[in-house]
C-alpha cells in the first residue's frame, strides 16, 4: 500500500518535471529559431530545407536590416517617444500613487476602480480620435503625439505600481524624519524616495517596454516620423525575408533584457490587478 | 464630533494624473462616438454603421476576430493554469522556470508574428522539420488565405506570446490561497485532480476574471500578429480601422470599427461578469 503510494507520488512528480520542462522548450526554440535566422547569413536564410541549427554564423542580415532605408531613424524616434512616455508617466503618475499609497480620502476608491477600468478601453478607440485631433493640432506625424497617446497608456499602470511601491516602504519611517526636523517634502525626498527608487525604476522599465511595443497607436498617429515597430509594420508586406526576421529579432531583443531586470517586480506589476 | 479639515494634498497629487487622463482618455472617448454616429456637420446618422455592415471585408473580419477570441482565450487559460498549477509543486529549478516562462511578456505582438511568420512560411522552420521527418516531400504552403492555417499559425503565435500574462495573474492569485486549505483537502483524502477542482478552482475565481477579462479585450483587438504572420491575406476588425484610418482616410468608418470593437469588449466583459460571479469588491 505504502509503496504504491510512493511510486504513483514518483511518477507524479516526473511527469510534472517534463511538463515544466515541455513548456520551457516551447517558450524557448521560437525564440532560438528567430535569433539563429537573424546571425545566418542571407543564403541560409533562403535556403531549402532550413537546418534548425546555425550553419554559419554572421552578421550580414543584421547589418542589411540596420542599414536598409528608414530603419536607424524609426529605431531613434522609438527611442525618444518612449523615453518622453516615461517620463510623463512618472511625473503625473508617481505623485498620484504615493497619494493613494499614504493618504485616506473621500473618493479614495472610486478613483482607484477608475484607474482599473481604464484597462477595459482599446487602444484602438483612442487612436482615431486624438488621431483627428493631433492633425487639427497640426501635430500629425509628430513624435510628441505618439508619446502622449503612450503616456494615456502607460499611466494607469503607472500609477498602481507606484502605488504598491510606496504601500510597500513603512509610514513610520517618513514619520521619524519630520520627528527629526524634517518637512513633509523633506521627508520624502530623504527617507522615501531613496527606498523607492528601484520600484520607481522598475515601473519605468515597464512604460519603456510598453512604448517600445506599441504598433497601433503608432501606425495612425505618423506617416514620416514612424517608430520602429510602425516602420517594420507598414515595410512587412513588401521587405524581404531576411530583413523581417532580423527586425523582428532586432525589436525582441530590449524586451527579453528589460524582463530580466524587472523579473524581482514581476508579480507586483501584474499581480496588481487582482485586488 | 468636530469636522476634520479635509486635507487637500491628496486631492493635489491626484490631480495632473485625473487631468491628463481626462483629456486623453475620456475625451476622446467621447469623441470617438461623435465621429462614429455623426456626419461632418455634426449631424447624427447611422450610416456609418450601415456602411460597416455593409461592407464587404466586415462580416470577415468578424468572423476572424470571433474565430481567433474562441480558439486563443481558452487555450491559454488552460496552458496557464498548467504552467501556474507547476510552481504550485516547488520543482527544483522552479526560479528559472518563473523567469523562462515570463519572457514572453515582454515581447511585442508584432515581435510574436514575425517569429511564427518564420515557422509557417513555404520555406519556415515547420516545413523544414517535417520535410526533414519524411512527412513532406515539398513545402506545404500553411499561409495560403484559403485556408484556417493562418488562423492556425496566428492562435500559435498569441498563445506564445500572451499566456504569460494570464500566468502571472493566476500565480498571484494562487499565492492568495492558504496552504492549509489544500493540506486540509489532502488529509481528508482528495486526489490532485479532486484539489485542483474543488478547492483551487473556486478560490482561484476572481484571478480566472481578471485573466479571462483582460485577455478577451486584447484579443478583441488583435492587429499586429495578424499582419505579420498572414500578410494583407487576412482581415480582422482592428486591421479594418487601420485601413478606413490609413489608406481611406475616413476617419468616421475607423471610428464606427472601433466602436464595434469596444461593444464586442464591453459584452464580453458583462458576460465574464456575470457567468464568474464573485464577490463585487474582488472584480478588478
Amino acid at each position: 500500500m505504502r509503496k504504491t503510494v510512493l511510486s504513483s507520488r514518483l511518477i507524479g512528480r516526473g511527469l510534472a518535471y517534463l511538463a515544466a520542462i515541455l513548456i520551457a522548450l516551447w517558450i524557448l526554440i521560437p525564440i532560438y529559431l528567430i535569433t539563429m535566422a537573424a546571425f545566418s547569413p542571407k543564403d541560409v536564410i533562403y535556403d531549402w530545407p532550413k537546418s534548425l541549427f546555425p550553419q554559419a554564423v554572421s552578421v550580414e542580415t543584421m547589418q542589411f536590416f540596420l542599414s536598409a532605408y528608414g530603419v536607424l531613424d524609426s529605431l531613434w524616434n522609438s527611442l525618444i517617444v518612449a523615453l518622453i512616455t516615461l517620463v510623463i508617466s512618472l511625473v503625473i503618475g508617481a505623485p498620484a500613487g504615493y497619494g493613494l499609497a499614504r493618504y485616506i480620502f473621500r473618493g479614495q476608491d472610486a478613483f482607484r476602480v477608475a484607474i482599473l477600468s481604464t484597462r477595459a478601453f482599446p487602444l484602438v478607440i483612442l487612436s482615431i480620435p486624438l488621431g483627428v485631433t493631433f492633425r487639427q493640432w497640426g501635430l500629425y506625424d509628430s513624435l510628441i503625439s505618439v508619446a502622449f497617446l503612450h503616456t494615456a497608456m502607460a499611466l494607469p499602470t503607472t500609477i498602481l505600481v507606484t502605488s504598491s511601491v510606496f504601500m510597500g516602504i513603512s509610514r513610520e519611517l517618513e514619520e521619524a524624519a519630520t520627528v527629526f526636523g524634517c518637512n513633509r517634502l523633506q521627508a520624502f525626498m530623504r527617507v522615501a524616495l531613496p527606498l523607492a527608487l528601484p520600484g520607481l525604476a522598475a515601473s519605468a522599465i515597464f512604460t519603456f517596454v510598453l512604448s517600445w511595443n506599441e504598433v497601433f497607436a503608432a501606425t495612425i498617429l505618423t506617416l514620416f516620423n514612424r517608430t520602429l515597430p510602425a516602420h517594420l509594420m507598414v515595410q512587412l508586406d513588401s521587405s524581404p525575408v531576411p530583413f523581417r526576421f532580423a527586425g523582428g529579432f532586432f525589436i525582441l531583443i530590449p524586451a527579453i533584457v528589460f524582463m530580466f531586470f524587472i523579473r524581482r517586480y514581476l508579480f507586483s506589476l501584474w499581480g496588481i490587478t487582482l485586488k | 464630533m468636530k469636522l476634520k479639515r479635509l486635507n487637500l494634498e491628496p486631492y493635489l497629487l491626484l490631480l495632473p494624473s485625473t487631468a491628463y487622463l481626462l483629456f486623453f482618455l475620456a475625451w476622446p472617448m467621447a469623441k470617438a462616438v461623435g465621429l462614429a454616429f455623426q456626419t461632418d456637420d455634426m449631424q447624427w446618422t447611422l450610416g456609418h454603421l450601415q456602411r460597416m455592415v455593409g461592407d464587404a471585408h466586415f462580416l470577415e473580419a468578424l468572423r476572424n476576430t470571433v474565430m481567433l477570441i474562441i480558439a486563443i482565450v481558452p487555450l491559454q487559460f488552460i496552458l496557464a493554469l498548467t504552467m501556474a498549477l507547476l510552481m504550485m509543486e516547488r520543482l527544483r529549478g522552479s526560479d528559472i522556470l518563473v523567469y523562462i516562462y515570463s519572457i514572453p511578456l515582454a515581447v511585442s505582438d508584432l515581435a510574436a508574428g514575425i517569429i511564427w511568420f518564420s515557422v509557417f512560411t513555404e520555406r519556415g522552420y515547420l516545413n523544414s522539420l517535417l520535410y526533414g521527418l519524411g512527412t513532406l516531400d515539398k513545402p506545404f504552403l500553411f499561409l495560403d488565405y484559403q485556408t484556417n492555417w493562418p488562423l492556425v499559425a496566428i492562435v500559435l503565435a498569441e498563445v506564445w506570446r500572451a499566456t504569460s500574462i494570464v500566468f502571472v495573474v493566476l500565480v498571484a492569485g494562487l499565492q492568495s490561497i492558504p496552504r492549509d486549505y489544500v493540506e486540509a483537502a489532502e488529509v481528508f483524502g482528495a486526489g490532485w485532480f479532486k484539489r485542483v477542482w474543488r478547492v483551487i478552482l473556486p478560490l482561484l475565481r476572481p484571478s480566472i476574471q481578471t485573466a479571462l477579462i483582460l485577455r478577451t479585450l486584447a484579443a478583441v483587438q488583435v492587429f499586429a500578429v495578424v499582419g505579420a504572420v498572414a500578410g494583407r491575406g487576412m482581415t480582422v476588425l482592428a486591421a479594418e480601422a487601420y485601413r478606413w484610418y490609413g489608406e481611406y482616410r475616413n476617419a468616421h468608418m475607423a471610428a464606427i470599427y472601433a466602436m464595434f470593437i469596444l461593444s464586442i469588449s464591453l459584452s464580453s466583459g458583462f458576460v465574464y461578469l456575470r457567468t464568474l460571479r464573485v464577490k463585487e469588491e474582488m472584480i478588478l
